[in-house]
């Protein structure tokens, strides 16, 4: 049970207030939980011979220099990296393969929250006020964020178990609602290699929707195929590399709504979240029909959605 | 005439306002500006007077409304007078789920669309939407009437008691034991006062008329696929 | 009864009850819907004892040293608390599902010793709020008979998400009892099954529960309690979750809890005993700070004193009994013997409640077998129930050394089985084994 936020930019000159844009709408969430906070943001893109690694440790005075020398090391080239808060943005040389089989052999205690060219996940235990400050979300500039504050429902609250979960390269997804197949799921998808570390349902939406792409699906079709294998009431938003997708159950209790303008694509789980944004007045507001992908991205077509897709 | 901001002033202190207005109030206007999508504003109010509401608002707005004439310049969110008793709610944008939901009386009138269950277990209550119903709408509605100028979505009047439906656009399908009724002369008269209320400009000849085909009133095994 | 003949061997798996259900639902071609609660055995509170003081504790002298039973609900956020003399209150029962008589018996009797009556589905009736000095007003998935000025009369608001005998399930009336006068009230055509709805028709889950508690609040103005109502399933989960969308009390019904009408599978198959979630309900308060800060009301087979008192050691604030107050205003009572016998039943054995016929005219819409229930006898029955069960409570705390029955703790008890021990998480009698730690 949760709020969700999404703040996509149309108008690059936004960019650089990105932070300060999404900040207010994230904590205009914390009647929805306030167990803890996460967010995805998009930005600050590496060329594509490197990857942007976001690891967290739980301990605040880790000693991060000894694990960026071991990636040196291990991958043969410089790496870029600063840290924020319990957490640390890596820009590591290749696809991520070595370095991640690296971190988890030698330095098993550290989370990789995020990998990809855009994408940084930040996550942690706390109210979304306290988290904004804690990673200084208002000050930070990019594409696009997601966000998410939790009330947790059966699961522990702990930082592996906070939104956004990660999903692949450049993809995240936040959950509002509760699943009710989730441990039947988990155990298939457990079988078919993709790997959980917590007993939280939204990680098996994640796991899911990750295990469907890895078949070969669009992202779309991904979320399409979810409607009929996760069970349940939900509203999930995905972060992709270059925009965001949002999908409701075919039930449709848990709320959403989008707002567009000339400037940015907005969703947030109630209309308050959406009440400082600029223009918003004017916006094209509407709610995501029940059991309906809607995507957006500057690769895809802006604005428009993709309910007519059906699976192949 | 009060004028609250909600920039400035809480929710609380506005709707305590409105609940020590007691019949006969000399403050019968009463204004509320930025919004903000914020939620409960205006409701419980149980005096014949009229608020408007200018902005987006939040979760159950104008919720069991009472004697009121309650106006939202903007959109609401989910809940919009729910369990209302009497009065008028007028909505100028767009409803989220369940607007009017268990609403035992008075008119609510949304000028743009309803989401999904506009009316659900709706007790009385009349409500006239200018555009479309998503999907459940009036699920298990027991009584009042539910007018749609526009389309309404999957399974329009589920489980319907005696709750009257006109739907003016297409249905994408009706929903368990709701089925089209004959349009007569008193159902047109019926409909003419609703739209005529909700100052809607629209032929009553071009609805048609849903309602219970009362199948499920009493278990029947027979019916064992509609349980 | 058939006698059995030398020889004839009955199934433990197909037995006689097991045959005649398979029988009657091939010959309807529905499912057995009943009243009362679960009837199976299950582990219960029969099965802790008290330590009694000797040489290391020191008892209270009955009758002569204080014991005092006072409670107070609703001290979190309500302007308004209530305050109880005895802690045990009557559960929700529906005016509909009992008969106007039955609801005034109920408010006469709770308030005849101080304590809460509560409202069912269907609304509140002049009667029960005229004769109940504090009455709490259930708010249900259904909402029928749900208005403002009720609401804003009533001394606390419980939101009913579930209820101990179909937690997940929604109500049903049949027919037979939905006359003039309850379905006027529901808003329903008379005679017809009125299944109630089993989710809340505009919120979905806690994060919106906590805008519909505010919404309560706002339109109470802050004044009265805000429960929230669980049958007991994922106990843990849901108290924590009761707790966090801003309830100031949380009510447990344990799957003893008894209903109306409810499918007979619901009530033997769905949800857990009351002894099991009570400590998960209190694991849950204590691990967020809460426990005694938001209270916790038990309810689900409280019969008698000593239920009460080990209710109360669990940690729960107060009890609420339903199915043992009905007994206590008359059901089941073997004056009405012949009656129940052309029903086809027996005193002892009525559970019939959705057939609205209950020659005690307890659980019926007929007038006539209404008018057999005398709202103030019945009221006073009900009253000299309740002072038992309190003079019981405060026996076996005083037997503890406890000058106030809250005292009571788990370490003044005992488990006489592995089940219990491991369930109410006190150590096995005579040993420290506590199952599971």
């Amino acid at each position: 049970m949760c709020g969700i936020v999404g703040l996509y930019l149309k108008n690059s000159a936004l960019q650089g207030k990105l932070g300060a844009l999404f900040a207010p709408m994230l904590i205009e969430m914390a009647d929805r939980g306030r167990d803890s906070t996460g967010i995805a943001i998009y930005g600050d893109e590496v060329d594509d011979s490197h990857v942007k690694l976001t690891l967290q440790h739980e301990d605040i005075n880790f000693d991060w220099p000894a694990v960026v020398a071991a990636l040196e090391k291990g991958v043969g080239a410089p790496v870029d990296w600063f840290q924020n808060a319990g957490a640390i943005v890596a820009k590591v040389k290749g696809d991520g393969t070595a370095a991640r089989s690296l971190l988890s052999s030698e330095f098993p205690d550290v989370a990789v929250r995020s990998i990809g060219l855009s994408i940084e996940i930040l996550k942690d235990i706390g109210s979304p006020e306290a988290i904004s400050e804690k990673f200084n979300i208002p000050g930070m500039k990019g594409t696009h964020a997601i966000g998410h504050t939790r009330m947790a429902t059966e699961s522990a609250v702990t930082t592996d178990g906070s939104h956004p979960f990660s999903t692949g390269y450049d993809l995240c997804l936040v959950h509002n609602g509760s699943l009710s197949n989730h441990n039947r799921l988990r155990a298939y998808l457990k079988k078919q290699g993709i790997v959980f570390e917590t007993m939280n349902d939204s990680e098996v939406a994640a796991g899911y929707v990750m295990w469907r792409m890895q078949q070969g699906k669009s992202l779309e079709e991904a979320l399409i195929a979810a409607l009929d294998d996760l069970d349940g009431f939900y509203t999930l938003t995905v972060g992709t590399r270059d925009g965001f997708a949002v999908v409701r159950d075919r039930i449709a209790c848990k709320p959403a709504i989008l707002a567009e303008t000339d400037d940015y694509v907005a969703m947030a789980s109630e209309y308050r979240a959406l009440a400082s944004l600029p223009g918003i007045k004017n916006a094209r507001l509407w709610e995501p029909e029940p059991g309906e992908v809607y995507a957006w991205g500057h690769t895809a077509h802006e604005g428009i959605s993709r309910q007519e897709l059906e699976l192949a | 005439m009060s004028e609250y901001d909600l920039q400035k002033v809480s929710i609380r202190e506005v709707n305590q306002a409105l609940h020590d207005l007691t019949d006969g109030a000399n403050d019968t206007e009463i204004t509320i500006s930025n919004p903000g999508g914020m939620h409960n504003i205006a409701c419980g109010v149980d005096s014949p007077v009229s608020v408007k509401i200018d902005g987006h608002t939040g979760y159950y707005c104008a919720g069991m409304n009472k004697l009121a004439n309650i106006e939202v310049n903007g959109n609401v969110g989910t809940g919009v007078a729910e369990n209302m008793m009497s009065g008028t709610v007028r909505v100028r944008g767009n409803a989220s789920q369940s607007a009017g939901a268990t609403a035992h009386g008075g008119l609510l009138v949304i000028e743009g669309d309803a989401a999904a269950r506009c009316g659900i277990s709706m007790k009385g209550i009349d409500i006239v939407v200018k555009g479309s119903v998503g999907h459940l709408a009036a699920f298990m509605g027991q009584s009042g009437r539910m007018v749609v100028c526009g389309d309404a979505g999957d399974a329009l009047g589920d489980s319907l008691y005696e709750a009257r439906l006109y739907v003016k656009g297409k249905v994408k399908s009706l929903g368990a034991d709701c089925i089209e009724k004959e349009m007569r002369p008193e159902h047109l008269e019926e409909l003419k006062a609703l739209l005529d209320a909700a100052g809607m400009d629209e032929d009553p000849k071009a609805f048609k008329r849903y309602g219970s085909a009362r199948q499920l009133y009493n278990f029947k095994v027979d019916n064992m696929s509609a349980y | 009864m058939t006698t059995q003949r030398p020889g004839l061997r009955e199934s433990a798996l197909f037995n006689r009850d097991v045959i005649h259900d398979i029988q009657h639902a091939a010959e309807t071609g529905i499912y057995d819907i009943r009243g009362f609660g679960a009837k199976r055995p299950v582990p219960h509170f029969d099965d802790l004892l008290f330590l009694g003081a000797s040489a290391s504790r020191y008892p209270l002298e009955g009758y002569r040293e204080r014991c005092d039973t006072n409670v107070i609900l609703g001290t979190r956020y309500a302007k308004n608390p209530i305050e109880l003399d005895i802690p045990i209150t009557i559960a929700g029962m529906s005016f509909g599902s009992l008969s106007a008589n039955a609801k005034e018996a109920l408010g006469r009797g709770a308030t005849e010793v101080g304590t809460s009556t509560t409202t069912g589905d269907g609304g509140m009736t002049p009667e029960e709020r005229g004769h109940s000095k504090k009455l709490v007003y259930q708010y249900l998935p259904s909402r029928y008979g749900m208005n403002p000025d009720d609401l804003r009369k009533a001394d606390a608001i419980e939101i009913v998400l579930g209820q101990g005998a179909k937690p997940g399930g929604g109500g049903m009336l049949l027919g037979q009892k939905i006359t003039d006068r309850v379905a006027q009230m529901r808003n329903l055509p008379k005679g017809i099954d009125q299944r109630s709805a089993c989710r809340h028709p505009d919120w979905t889950g806690s994060d919106d529960l906590t805008l519909k508690i505010l919404e309560l609040r706002e339109i109470t103005d802050w004044k009265v309690p805000i429960y929230i109502k669980v049958g007991a399933t994922r106990t843990y989960y849901d108290t924590m979750l009761a707790v966090k969308s801003g309830a100031d009390v949380v009510v447990l019904d344990g799957m003893q809890g008894g209903t109306a009408a409810t499918q007979d599978v619901f009530i033997e198959h769905v949800g857990i005993p009351t002894l099991a979630a009570l400590p998960q309900a209190v694991e849950a308060l204590q691990e967020i700070d809460m426990h005694r800060k938001v209270q916790l009301i038990v309810s689900g087979g409280i019969r008698s004193g000593a239920d009460v008192a080990k209710c109360l050691a669990l940690g729960a604030d107060a009890v609420s009994i339903g199915t043992a107050a009905l007994i206590a205003l008359g059901c089941n009572h073997p004056q009405w013997q012949a009656e129940y016998e052309k029903i086809g039943s027996s005193a002892g054995f009525y559970d019939d409640y959705q057939d609205g016929k209950d020659p005690a005219g307890i659980s019926t819409q007929d007038p006539e077998l209404m008018k057999r229930l005398d709202p103030k006898a019945a009221g006073h029955r009900l009253a000299n129930y309740l002072r038992v069960l309190t003079m019981e409570t405060q026996i076996l705390a005083r037997a503890c050394g406890k000058s106030h029955v809250h005292n009571l703790e788990p370490e003044d008890m005992v488990a006489l089985t592995i089940e219990s021990a491991a369930m109410a998480r006190v150590p096995l009698a005579g040993t420290s084994w506590i199952p599971g730690q």
